[in-house]
């Protein structure tokens, strides 16, 4: 049985890696997820985990070292934040091709510049096209969650891709919270032994990863790669669903709050869900009729059931906390209004930007934001597509 | 230690049918060391022309488990394997009838330059490895441009000879003494010209427990502008001229292994390859002459700090 206990976000983080023991970490330290290599070093230090830490002089190389350490047949789990994500780019996309389950929670943190070490999803949004899966946390709970379901569904044989577990720096990584984990067996059970799949240490069958592809088979070997990762929204669904049934939370692709009957919907990720649900409620109690859409995945984009969703709604405010520049708005206000584009009947749609830095979103902002839904419901009228929330212009 | 005949016989890691241009130093680089070492072999490759010419899909010429990921990080790979080794290992995941060993290789570009953080980082950390460094002296997979290994005065394409400037206006970095700074069990000097010495440097490398590290110049003909028979000969004359010298630094002792019987002038070694041909000009001839007294002045250095073992063949 689960017992509830007090962590904040980072030592959530690292508790759900202490009971996962992978083989190996490799990692380097940035703020907000300074804690999590922290933590870990100390379970090693006395001896409660025995997973081998290569202490990596830089995320490039942690990240190399953590696609050594997959193809050589384990578990393997890093954490890193902003400019840490950043460094480790040109191997986010070579981790995913060569399809290794490898677990990077990301404390989100802006990117520099101006260097800025607060929370904000300019790293993930960044790292959106390099091939993983990334799954959103809304707080410590759905951060042990989203870590635990992760490694089942980078490890499945359908899959075989690397996953980002989310989570807002400072915000949910170092505010405590109070949550539910589950004993250190059930979760050994829940996650099953590694299956090693073509290791470079079997030296009976040889391998050679990382060949290189010319225009005869690359755009092939891609078309494999983005098949993989559209499959995956299986398993996460199913591995969703038992998560459920073993301990009592079951996770989709999003959460609708109060949504089904809303006319007026926000969509967000990330520690913001929390924000919106208290006005939700309390609007709610003064008879409007709004309603939250809190993403989980972002990628695979589940693009038809947010279409479901969301295409009888009359207004639409999708909140980005990243700036996408010089595009119509945040990317993921631009997935959401891709998604609804085809429907027959679909809500306006409008974008907000919000939290870059930091900075802080306040019930306010989202009264402010669903009081503009209903006055583009009765003008008819959007001023701005793209707004931004506290902010001194 | 070894004699060439069994070393012959061993078996072929690195099979023909691969890519590299005639003549090319890399391959026989690493026949010759894979050919010391009993044991399996796990290899992370650094981009640059051994990886490219070697591994074109659905090909590859390996005969050992073998990964290129990106072209800076051979050692950080590497150290991630050897890592996951060790767990599997202790976990009693795997249990291996021999050790494996473990080998990152990178040319000069990929160890002096771009992979020098995460070489360096690995070999602090300590990690069971062999990084061998094929070196020839400038970034060959893309077309030959200048590297921190390539000689004062060379041409390259980045360092081209024109009115004003005459070739690469810096002299090389001694990546060898900053491994020794590194305090590793193992670092050395070689090349294939002196097949001995690289086969014991290479069995010595493996047999320690830890980090070591093997330079290796390695020649390209295609870059170097001389023909495709003449590598090794001319590799020859670096010894000769103590522009190459091999020695070892074994757990902080140095020893040279070759002392030329009659050191040749620096000349010797430059004439017989194009990059260097406008050395020779009139006017460049002061240039010669600074790289004569960096040779000779770094020889002498090595001399004061080391004992004389051959390993002549
Ligand atoms: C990050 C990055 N920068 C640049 C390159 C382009 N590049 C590929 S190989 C290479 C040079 C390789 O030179 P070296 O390491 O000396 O190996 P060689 O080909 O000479 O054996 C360069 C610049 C790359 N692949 N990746
Ligand atoms: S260009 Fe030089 S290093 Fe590259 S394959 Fe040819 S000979 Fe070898
Ligand atoms: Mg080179």
């Amino acid at each position: 049985m689960g017992k509830r206990v007090v962590m904040t976000g980072n030592e959530t983080v690292a508790e759900a890696v202490r009971q996962i023991n992978p083989d190996v970490i490799a990692a380097y330290p940035i703020t907000p997820s300074t804690a999590v290599v922290e933590y870990i070093s100390q379970y090693i230090a006395d001896g409660l985990i025995d997973t081998e830490f290569v202490t990596a002089e830089s995320e490039h190389s942690a990240l190399s070292a953590c696609i050594g350490a997959a193809v050589g047949g384990g578990r393997v789990v890093n954490a890193t934040s902003g400019q840490g994500l950043a460094l480790m780019w040109e191997m986010l996309y070579i981790a995913s091709a060569m399809r290794l389950p490898i677990i990077l929670a990301v404390i989100n943190r802006a990117l520099s510049g101006p260097i800025n070490i607060h929370g904000d999803h300019s790293d993930t949004m960044g790292a959106r096209d390099c091939g993983w899966i990334q799954l959103y946390s809304e707080d410590c709970q759905e951060v042990y969650d989203n870590i635990l379901q992760a490694v089942r569904i980078s490890e499945h044989i359908d899959v075989r891709i690397p996953v980002i577990v989310a989570l807002d720096g400072f915000i949910t990584s170092h505010a405590i919270e109070t949550l539910e984990t589950e004993g250190d067996e059930d979760v050994r059970r829940f996650i099953g032994d590694y299956i090693p799949l073509n290791s470079i240490l079997d030296i009976k069958n040889i391998v050679t990863y990382g060949a290189i592809d010319f225009q005869d088979y690359y755009f092939e070997h891609k078309r494999h790669q983005l098949e993989g990762l559209h499959k995956s929204a299986e398993v996460i669904k199913s591995v969703g669903k038992e998560f459920g049934k073993t301990f009592g939370r079951e996770y989709g692709f999003f959460e609708g709050y109060r949504l089904d009957d809303a006319e007026y919907a926000i969509v967000v990720m990330n520690s913001a869900g929390g924000t919106v649900k208290t006005v939700i409620d309390d609007l709610r109690d003064k008879g409007r009729k709004v309603g939250l859409l809190k993403l989980r995945i972002f990628r695979p984009f589940p693009a038809i059931g947010i279409a479901e969703a969301l295409k009888t709604k009359k207004v639409v405010a999708v909140l980005d906390r990243t700036s996408s520049a010089g595009a119509q708005g945040g990317p993921l206000f631009n997935e959401i209004r891709s998604a609804l584009y085809n429907e027959p009947t679909r809500p306006k749609a409008v974008n907000y930007i919000y939290g870059l830095g930091g900075k802080d979103l306040t019930a306010e902002h989202i009264r402010g934001v669903y009081e503009a839904l209903e006055r583009i419901d009765k003008s008819r009228k959007i001023d701005r597509l793209v707004d931004y929330l506290n902010l001194r212009e | 230690m070894a004699k060439l005949k069994d070393l012959a016989l061993r078996e072929e890691r690195l099979i023909g049918g691969h890519r590299l241009c005639p003549g090319c130093g890399h391959s026989i680089v690493i026949r010759q060391i894979l050919r010391t070492v009993e044991n399996p072999v796990v290899i992370a490759n650094a981009t640059g022309c051994l990886e490219v010419c070697t591994t074109v899909f659905p090909y590859s010429a390996w005969k050992t488990p073998w990964i290129h990921s990106a072209f800076e990080n051979a050692a950080a790979t590497v150290s991630g394997i050897e890592a996951m080794y060790r767990a599997l290992k202790r976990r009693g995941k795997i249990k291996p009838e021999k050790e494996i060993k473990f080998m990152a290789i990178g040319g000069d570009g990929g160890t002096y330059d771009i992979g020098l953080q995460s070489l360096s980082g690995a070999m602090e950390r300590g990690h069971n490895m062999v990084y061998v460094c094929n070196d020839n002296e400038a970034y060959m997979n893309t077309g030959g441009q200048r590297s921190s290994a390539t000689p004062y005065g060379a041409y390259t394409t980045t360092t081209p000879v024109g009115k004003i400037k005459k070739g690469k206006q810096q002299f090389r970095k001694d990546l060898t003494q900053i491994m020794v700074s590194h305090n590793i069990p193992y670092v050395a000097q070689t090349s294939p010209a002196r097949w001995k010495d690289l086969t014991d440097k290479a069995k010595k490398a493996f047999d320690v427990e830890g980090p070591a590290f093997l330079n290796v110049l390695s020649v390209c003909p295609t870059d170097w502008k001389i023909p495709t028979s003449m590598g090794l000969r001319i590799t020859q004359l670096a010894h000769d001229t103590c522009f190459w010298p091999l020695y070892e630094v074994e757990n902080g002792r140095y020893k040279i292994n070759y002392k030329p019987k009659k050191k040749l002038p620096i000349e010797e070694w430059l004439k017989p390859q194009g990059r260097f041909k406008h050395l020779f000009q009139p006017e460049n001839r002061d240039i010669i002459a600074m790289l004569q007294e960096d040779v000779d002045r770094k020889w002498e250095e090595l001399n004061r700090l080391a004992t004389y073992e051959s390993s002549t063949a």
